[in-house]
């Protein structure tokens, strides 16, 4: 009984012990591949081109320690980009905010593309339904009209 | 003594240029084929003198003529032999001579063969191979000339000058810099030349295509005349970029290959104008559609080239491929600005003679579908162009600096890769002119269901991704019908000719080497696709801090950290390496010696991982951090990296589908052809 | 010219890729322009700035009038920046009693945590902040640390030093020579 109570008793200042320090830490140490999967999404500030979770420089592993630092604090993984922007600009970010000018980006491909696409379609079928004005003779040297003959026998044996 | 010689080569290289170029015009002018015959000669004789120059840079670069201020700047006592001698392309003022040297000996190249068919178009092309040649060799001789001497004056303070000024002594520092420490590796010999080799031959069919432009031809001749230099200039930008991809990976510890930075996609963007032209002058050869566009599609690359090389040199983008700041920069730019604008007004001066002489009949015909494929390159440009342009404009147009990074270019471009493969499979199947839906699909539907039965593998597999089963199946697609194209081909000789199989298949390629040997291409674009395909969807990592004799697990392979050793070489490194034993299932594979090299000189730290490559995976251990002195205990990050072989691979095969395509057709054609079209490079259809 | 080409293409396609390739043409231009200017150079006017200190005071353009001002960029993860570190302190010490001169070290990229464990273990006892957003680095178009810009009581750029200071000498003689008239 009493063995118990002093077991309680430890258990109990164990637990108000552990309590406290994760008061102090804010939460357990981050596993460095949760660090890695955020620092994959930002610029390493001073470098170029080089991606936070592969760049091996002196100041790349402060700022890896900085994200473990501030996941340790509770932060999420957005608060996380918001800080790095608030230090060390937009650039740090892997793809450009999306607001203001920089929708740009992210509308202009599809844009391309999809215009291209109707250009193109547009120009296709025009050129099929108009009647050919001049239909030059299949031009042919000595190769054309083998690779013709060649064509003409895989169309036979289909 | 060398080094002079070098430079009085140089500079009479320099004058030849311009004299060639005024030799022409004359010739032009006054209708004197004499005068174009000196023009000739005097580009004819660029490329010996610039081999001498260069070789003068080599013997001075290799004997560490540290009196040479760029031999000072980019060598060292310890560096080996391999590396003085290349560092020929190792820093700005060398690689622009290397550069010169190679397009001198493709001009010269050029002029060496028959013109008797063509006296109309070759002043055009000396103007525009030595209007390039002087403007290059302009930014060498004024302001990047790696002849340059150092000097000490009486105070001792050291500049650099050409002749010796007064009161000065010839000055020559101990040991050199040495190479930028990221360019110390064998990959670094091979890459640097094969891209350089890719661009500098693009000049080539430029100047043909002005040529034909300003002379107002609007037949297909200047296409069949530099076809073969389209493909050797587009086999070695892809070997280029494929080399170095092998040494970003070996070398800069990403875990990757490609990094879409933004000087890779300034060499990756010719390579899809380039790809797009090939195509795309088939039609013009065979239905004489689309002149417009081909002429477009070759300036373009001409001018992207240069954008490329600009771009590296510029300082406008910042990234690891920079050369050091440098004034050129201006210099580059009108020359871009004014190259892009006079051919594109030549252009559009000749667009009524450029009309096609057919038209397109049918949506499913190989040429509609060809049409498609450069659409889908041409978009996939205007993607990876905006991607580098697009920071520019927002720091001008909103002063903030943004980064366009890997996850917009794959996003956007994705699809379109998927689509092109897609294609890569319908078109070979189509024919010319007329295609319809019904004959299309009685050629596809066998391919298309045994490739539908590779998807039901992967299912069965327990693959859930569905752009990876969407990627393995088309690439499963376009791989079946290649081969089926093949077994067609040689089977249809077979039983027409009477061969057996063996000999009609080779006989098939060898005497169709362009059709064929683009199959080929295709079968490598598809072990490279499923390689990307590999690693983009399937790559995983893991980070852990492992202390003496821990493990770290990453998909059935376990890394064990044995030991860390700290030592300083010869070659002024701090080298910091792990020793780990890699198992896979318990079972002992190897060791693996991940490190780091510290250099002092740069004080720039370079991650070598340790690699355990098979067919189906790479294991890719890299040295994090580890405790110092005690070395007690390491942090590792290792990347499995499935099927990222199979890029390599392909790229071999890629290799070997090109040179086919290119290699010139000696035997005679065996269907008796007329005599004027012996000798002449491989037209059989593609 | 463009009348025979508005024969030949369509001349609003016409315009507007011409229109299109200046653009374009532009916006590298004056990119290349800007790479090219370098960093400040002496005469320049000094950009305006403000500066949170770590101790959370403001510094801004009204506390830079009339006074020599000594703007440092450094960083913890800089080791050529401890080259300079004593020195600099050293000049501090010198010239804070003047009250005509300022010191204000911009701490370019960096972790707070280091940063504050560099100016304890340096006793650095100037102001020091944070560049948020990399702003005022962008802004004296500076290349790396550490450099070093000093103004005059114009507010123009005086003296320019790119890399560590090599003695208190040398910050010296580039400040006195600001402080004579």
């Amino acid at each position: 009984m009493k063995s118990l109570a002093v077991s309680l008793l430890l258990v109990l200042m164990l637990g108000i012990f552990v309590a406290s320090a994760a008061a102090q830490e804010g939460g357990p140490t981050p596993h460095p591949d949760e660090v890695n999967a955020i620092a994959r999404n930002l610029y390493c500030p001073v470098c170029a081109n080089v991606p936070l979770d592969v760049c091996g420089t002196a100041a790349c592993a402060q700022w890896r320690q900085q994200i473990a630092d501030l996941l340790t604090q509770g932060y999420t993984e957005q608060q996380i980009y918001d800080y790095f922007v608030q230090q060390y600009g937009p650039s740090v970010l892997a793809t450009p905010p999306a607001s203001g000018f920089n929708w740009l980006i992210y509308l202009l491909p599809p844009a391309v593309v999809l215009l291209g696409a109707l250009f193109l379609s547009r120009g296709l079928l025009n050129w099929k339904c108009k009647p050919a004005k001049r239909q030059l003779a299949h031009k042919k040297s000595a190769k054309d009209k083998y690779a013709q003959h060649l064509e003409d026998e895989l169309r036979a044996r289909r | 003594m060398v080094a002079d010689l070098g430079f009085f080569a140089l500079l009479t290289v320099f004058l030849l240029a311009l004299y060639g170029c005024a030799a022409a015009a004359i010739g032009i002018w006054r209708r004197q084929p004499a005068w174009i015959g000196s023009a000739r000669m005097a580009t004819l004789l660029s490329f010996p003198l610039l081999t001498i120059s260069a070789l003068a840079l080599i013997f001075s670069l290799i004997n560490l003529d540290f009196n040479l201020e760029y031999v000072a700047s980019v060598t060292s006592r310890s560096m080996p032999l391999y590396l003085r001698a290349t560092a020929l392309w190792g820093g700005q003022a060398g690689s622009l001579l290397f550069w010169s040297w190679l397009l001198s000996a493709f001009a010269s190249a050029v002029m060496l063969r028959d013109w008797r068919r063509d006296r109309d178009l070759q002043p055009w092309v000396i103007i525009v191979c030595m209007v390039t040649l002087g403007f290059f060799l302009s930014l060498i001789l004024f302001f990047e000339n790696p002849f340059l001497r150092l000097w000490q004056g009486v105070t001792g303070t050291v500049w650099t000058a050409l002749w010796q000024p007064a009161g000065a002594q010839p000055y020559a520092p101990i040991d050199g810099n040495g190479l930028n420490p990221l360019l110390r590796h064998p990959g670094m010999v091979v890459h640097p030349p094969l891209l350089y080799l890719g661009f500098v031959s693009f000049v080539i069919p430029f100047a043909f295509a002005i040529a034909a432009l300003v002379t107002g031809r609007s037949d297909d001749r200047w296409i069949r005349l530099t076809r073969r230099w389209t493909l050797v200039a587009w086999l070695f930008l892809s070997l280029g970029n494929l080399v170095g991809s092998r040494w970003a990976y070996d070398v800069l510890g990403w875990g990757g290959y490609w990094g879409w930075d933004p000087v890779e996609i300034a060499a990756f963007m010719p390579w899809l104008t380039g790809t797009a032209f090939l195509h795309s002058v088939m039609i013009q050869e065979k239905r004489g559609l689309f002149k417009h566009w081909n002429m477009l599609l070759i300036i373009l690359t001409y001018d992207l080239v240069i954008f490329g090389t600009f771009l590296t040199r510029s300082g406008v983008l910042s990234s690891v491929h920079a050369f050091a700041q440098s004034a050129i920069g201006p210099l580059f730019f009108l020359f871009i600005a004014s190259t892009l604008i006079v051919s594109l007004f030549l252009l559009s001066r000749r667009w009524q003679q450029l009309k096609s002489e057919t038209r397109m009949t049918s949506l499913l015909s190989r040429e509609a579908l060809f049409l498609l494929n450069n659409f889908l390159f041409v978009s996939i440009l205007v993607i990876c162009f905006l991607g580098v342009i697009f920071p520019l404009a927002s720091e001008i147009l909103t002063g903030q600096k943004v980064t366009v990074g890997p996850v917009y270019y794959e996003t956007a471009t994705g699809p379109l890769w998927a689509a092109l493969l897609l294609l890569m499979g319908v078109a070979p199947l189509s024919a010319w002119r007329a295609s319809t839906a019904r004959t299309l699909g009685r050629a596809i539907w066998k391919p298309l269901l045994i490739s539908l039965a590779v998807v039901l593998l992967l299912l069965a597999t327990g693959m859930r991704n569905p752009g990876a089963i969407l990627g393995l199946w088309l690439s499963a697609f376009v791989f079946l019908v290649t081969l089926y194209e093949f077994w067609r081909g040689a089977k249809a000789r077979s039983s027409n000719r009477g061969e057996n199989i063996v000999a009609a298949f080779w006989l098939l390629v060898v005497r169709n080497r362009r059709r064929y040997g683009g199959y080929i291409i295709h079968l490598g674009v598809v072990l490279i696709a499923i390689g990307v395909i590999g690693i983009e969807f399937f790559q995983l990592e893991t980070q852990g801090s492992l202390a003496v004799g821990e493990r770290l697990e990453l998909g059935g392979y376990s890394m064990e950290y044995v030991s860390l050793a700290e030592f300083q070489t010869a070659d002024g490194r701090l080298v910091d390496r792990a020793v780990v034993n890699l198992y896979k299932d318990d079972q002992f594979l190897r060791q693996l010696y991940p490190r780091r090299d510290f250099y002092f000189e740069s004080q720039q730290p370079m991650n070598i991982p340790g690699l355990y490559s098979t067919i189906e995976s790479d294991v890719y251990l890299r040295l994090v951090d580890w405790e110092p002195v005690s070395a007690q205990s390491a942090t590792f990050k290792v990347y499995l990296n499935p099927l990222v072989n199979w890029v390599w691979m392909g790229g071999i095969v890629f290799m070997v589908g090109t040179l086919v395509a290119a290699w010139p057709e000696r035997e005679t054609v065996e269907m008796a052809a007329p005599a004027r079209f012996r000798g002449r490079p491989a037209e059989a259809r593609g | 010219m463009f009348a025979k080409k508005s024969k030949t293409i369509s001349s609003w396609g016409a315009v507007f890729a011409w229109a299109f390739l200046a653009g374009l043409l532009a916006l590298v231009a004056i990119q290349l322009n800007s790479a090219q200017r370098g960093v400040l150079t002496r005469g320049e006017p000094a950009p305006e700035f403000t500066l949170t200190t770590f101790e959370g005071e403001v510094i801004g353009p009204e506390n830079l009038v009339g006074k020599v001002v000594l703007v440092n960029f450094w960083a913890s993860w800089c080791k050529p920046c401890e080259q300079e570190a004593a020195a600099l302190q050293s000049a501090w010490e010198l010239y804070e009693p003047r009250g005509d001169v300022l010191f204000v070290g911009v701490d370019y990229a960096d972790t707070q945590n280091e940063a504050l464990a560099y100016l304890k273990r340096f006793a650095i006892t100037y102001p020091n902040g944070p560049d948020l957003g990399i702003r005022i680095y962008y802004a004296f178009r500076a290349r790396g640390v550490p450099e070093t810009f000093i103004i005059n009581k114009l507010g123009e750029v005086a003296f320019v030093k790119i890399g560590p200071f090599e003695s208190l000498d040398e910050i010296t003689m580039a400040i006195d020579r600001l402080l004579e008239p």
